[in-house]
Formats: structure tokens, sequence, C-alpha cells
């Protein structure tokens, strides 16, 4: 079976890399108002975006 | 530009025009969703044939090229790649542009892909026929073939990825993970799998052999249907059913919890294609361990998908194209519990090989993958050329009801005849003999093969009304211009 030998640690990897993105977006902050992100598309068409949504995170203070 | 948003009544907005990022690049987009059509029509016509080949072998007319063997493989590559392909491509580079509000990042290799995508596909009509095939399933395409699908891929990725790169919403929306964990896992699977040594420009032999070939094949195979043709679709889910329900998702929290229970399980599924074969014991335990568990994390996503209905489902009774969305994630949650099911060794010693197998495909295929495809499209065509719906909302209704009968036609055929193959086959005398012979089975099976064809016939009767339709609605508009709202932080 040294498909296995393969197999098992690409995938293993690949859990790795799958963590370390879910980790990348927790710390950036993309699951901290989950509430609010499933009506941005149904509104996005015909309103502007406020700032806290813009690209630039918002200052770590506020 | 200007003059167009200067006639709109809301001059309120007038002040940040100035400032105004332009319109979408949808040209790519239009391509795709047209070709999905097309090729639509041409694998499932393809998929019509060598189902009445299987009801009357005689309709290869003795030409190799359009011999069972040969065709098959062109209707798998046909509606998995050329018509779901297609369609994916479409509908993330349109979902990836609306929900970062921004253009594509590097347009014209968008329409580049497209090309490439289209090349890739008239080289499978080509070779295919011709016999010239890897053997694999779902990966059959020799090796040049091959190497292109790779080239345009990355060029696929990188304009995925660079238009989410220059996102002007900090939020990465739900069903850009989705579509983005389908392009970074394809094309891990397809370069694994597809490593392969030439002899010549049309042949090849596999870098990996026996079981070992065996094992990659099938860890490739189970995921292409898993990130293929499950997460990418599911991408298509997470935009076009809130946007068609104008309803945001049921629970936002859920889909990211879905997408991440998803991504962890099921690269791990695999050795239960391999049940009861020279692959180690324990291995086709894991495997169908994982399979179990993967329904967890389906049904979460079909739940979800649904429930955004919850409130409005009278929406469900006049609106064809939320029958289509809805009724695509009915057909991925029963496809999802068969699955898990077959993947059950006991289960699997009555349904390998069987029919069985066939009608659980082509109930995730034709019931989830296609339904799903024709909703989105049906949303999405219109907007692309300027129109507020399809030329005939009557014939969407009419293609619903026909493909519904067709699928349900299909795969119940497939049940019956798949568990009575597997009875017959399994049968033995007292004395140890077997009590029919093979043929005999095949025999049996006749009359449901003749069901499965008249399915098949009616779900591309429905796919034709689609193009039909279509022809009207882009003959009726012109390519539609739109533009991405503008990001003002005045008004924080």
């Amino acid at each position: 079976m040294e498909s296995l030998y393969l197999l098992i640690p690409l995938s293993v990897g690949l859990v790795l890399a799958v963590l370390a993105v879910f980790g990348w977006a927790l710390n950036e902050g993309q699951f901290e108002d989950l509430a609010s992100e499933g009506e941005r598309i149904l509104t996005a068409d015909s309103t502007s975006l406020d700032t806290d949504q813009t690209r630039k995170r918002p200052s770590p203070e506020k | 530009m200007a003059v167009r948003a200067a006639s709109k009544p809301a001059t309120a907005m007038a002040p940040d025009l100035a400032s105004s990022p332009g319109s979408y690049t949808d040209a790519a987009v239009r391509c795709f969703a047209l070709a999905a059509v097309w090729w639509g029509v041409v694998g499932m016509l393809v998929g019509v044939i060598i189902a009445s080949q299987l009801a009357w072998p005689e309709l290869n007319f003795g030409i190799s090229f359009l011999s069972y063997g040969r065709l098959r493989p062109l209707h798998t590559n046909a509606v998995i790649f050329a018509f779901g392909g297609c369609a994916l491509m479409a509908t993330s580079f349109h979902v990836v542009q609306r929900t970062c509000q921004t253009r594509l990042f590097a347009p014209q290799l968008a329409m580049l892909v497209f090309w490439g995508w289209q090349l890739v596909i008239l080289a499978a009509a080509i070779t295919l026929p011709l016999g010239m095939t890897q053997g694999k399933e779902y990966a059959e395409l020799e090796w040049p073939i091959d190497l292109l699908i790779a080239v345009v891929w990355v060029a696929y990725a990188i304009v995925f990825f660079g238009t989410i790169g220059i996102r002007k919403v900090r939020h990465i929306y739900v069903a850009n993970w989705f579509f983005g964990a389908f392009i970074l896992a394809v094309a891990l699977l397809h370069i694994v799998n597809s490593a392969a040594i030439p002899v010549s420009l049309t042949k090849s032999y596999s870098a990996y052999a026996g079981v070992q070939d065996a094992m990659v094949q099938w860890w490739y195979g189970h995921n292409a249907v898993g990130f293929f043709l499950t997460a990418g679709f599911l991408g298509m889910m997470y935009y076009y059913i809130p946007k068609q329900a104008e309803r945001p998702v049921y629970s936002y929290r859920l889909s990211i919890v879905h997408f991440w229970a998803l991504i962890f399980t099921y690269m791990w599924a695999g050795p239960h294609h391999l049940h009861y074969t020279a692959l180690p014991d324990w291995a086709q335990s894991i495997g169908m361990i994982f399979s179990l568990v993967l329904l967890a994390p389906s049904w979460g996503g079909m739940i979800n998908g649904i429930m955004t209905l919850s409130g409005a489902w009278h929406k469900l009774r006049d609106d064809p194209i939320l029958k289509f969305l809805i009724v695509s994630l009915s057909f991925y949650g029963m496809s999802t519990f068969e699955g898990p099911m077959m993947s059950i060794k006991t289960v699997n010693a009555l349904s390998h090989y069987t029919d069985w197998t066939v009608g659980h495909v082509h109930s995730g295929a034709l019931g989830w993958v296609g339904f799903i495809t024709m909703g989105s499209l049906y949303y999405l065509i219109p907007r692309l050329f300027g129109q507020q719906q399809m030329a005939s909302v009557r014939a969407i209704e009419l293609h619903f009801w026909v493909a519904t009968i067709g699928v349900v036609l299909y795969i119940a055929a497939m049940w019956i005849a798949g568990v009575m193959q597997g009875l017959m086959w399994r049968a033995v005398n007292p004395d140890g003999t077997l009590v029919y012979t093979f043929v005999e089975s095949v025999k049996a099976t006749y009359p449901y093969y003749v069901v499965r064809l008249l399915g098949g016939l009616l779900y591309l009767g429905g796919m034709l009304i689609m193009a039909w339709n279509v022809v009207m609605t882009v003959k009726r508009g012109k390519p539609a211009q739109a533009l991405i709202p503008t990001v003002t932080l005045a008004l924080a």
C-alpha cells in the first residue's frame, strides 16, 4: 500500500493547510459579525458600504 | 456611464459618482453561462444515446467510435466538466465580483480561461470517441490535455483569488469559501491523479500501479465528487438561493461551520469505492467511517439552504426558479443520505457494481448538480443581458416539471434494477452453485433500462426547453453593464 504513503501525508498536510487558513480567517476577523454578513448580499447592489466593511480594518480601539 | 447613472432618479447618489469604481466585468460570465447551456444539451444527449445502447446494444451500429465504452466517458466528461465546469466558472466569476464589490482581477485572463476550457472540451470530444484514454474514471483524458487543464486551472485560480485579493469588502462571503476550496482541491487532485509516464503523444501509463493506482484513483474520484460536484455547487447555492428568495441565509453561522466541517472530512472518504478489493481492510473501514461522518455537514448545508425559505414558503408556489433551487437541495439531502448508507460495507456488498450506484450518482447529478445549476442560470442569464426575467417564465415551470418527472423515473428505475441485480448475483443454491447466470440479470434489467431512457429523454427535453428560453432571452436583450456600488467613507 505504498500509495497511502503519498495520500495520507498529502491529506494530513491538507488538513494542516486548512487549519492554517482557518486560523488566518479567525485572526483577520472574518467571523466577528456573522449576523449581518448574510444580509449584506441582499442590500449590496443598492446601498453604499459603511466604513468598517471597507477593505482596511477599523482601528483596534474601536 | 455617467450619462446612464445621471438618468437615475436617485440624485442623492450623484456625488459618489466621481469616484465610481465602474462596472463589473461580465464578458467571461456571459460566455461561460451560455456555454454551460450548450454543453448541457450535448452532454445529456450523449447520455440519452448510451442509455438507449444499454437497452438496445445494436444502436452502436458496429461503429467503434459510437460504441458504449467510448461514448460513456464522453458523456461523463461533457456533463461534469463541460456543463458543470462552465456553470461553476460562470457563477464563481459572477458571485466573487458581486460579493467582493470589485471587478474581476485580470479580465483578459478570465477570457483566456474561457477559451482554454473550451479547447479542453473540444479535445475531449475528439479523443474520447477515438479511444484515447488513460482508463481512469472521470480522469480519462490523455496527458497533453491534462497539461492543458492544469494551465487553464492555474489561470482560473489566479483570476478568482486575485479578485478576492482586491476585494472592497473585508468579509469574504461564504460562497467564495466554497468556490475557493473547490478550485484549490481540484488542482491538487488533478495533479496527483494524472501523474503518468507518456510513451507517445496519445498514450501514457499511470505513475502508480495495481491497488496503489486504484487507491489514488478513488481518492481523486470521490474528492472530485466532494469538491467539484459538491463544494462548488454549494457556492452557487449560498448566493443564488438567498438572492432569488430575497432572504438571507437561514443561519450564516451554520454555513461557516458546515463549510469547515465538510472541508476537513471529505478528503478521507475515497476508500469506500474499493470495499472488498485488494485494498487493506482497515483502509476500507476508515473510508466507511469518514463517509458516515460526512452525513452531518452535508445535511447541515441542506437544512440551511431549505430553511432560508422559512417564513416565505409561499414564494415556492409561483416561482419556478426557487422550485429548481429548493428541490435541488432535497435531492442533495437524499443523495448525501444514500451515499453514507451505501458506504457501509454490508450495504455495499449488495449495491456495488449494480445499477444502484448509477441511480445514486444520477440522483446527485441530475437532481442536485443539474437543478441548482439550472436555477442559478435562470437567475443569472436574464441579468447578464439586461432583462428582468427569462423570456418565458412558464417555460421554466414546464422545464421544472418535465425534469423532475425525468429524474424520478431515472432513479426509481435504477434503484429497483440495482437491488434486483444485487440479489440475483448473490443468490446461491443449497449445493453452493449460483441460482442465476449473469446474463439472466441483464435480461431482467431490460425494462428498467427502457424506463431509465424515458427519464433521460424527459430530462434532455427539459434542457432543450431551457436552451430555447435562453436563446429567446438573449435575443430580446443585449449584454448589460452592471455598476459596482460605490464605497463611500463619508457615510460612516
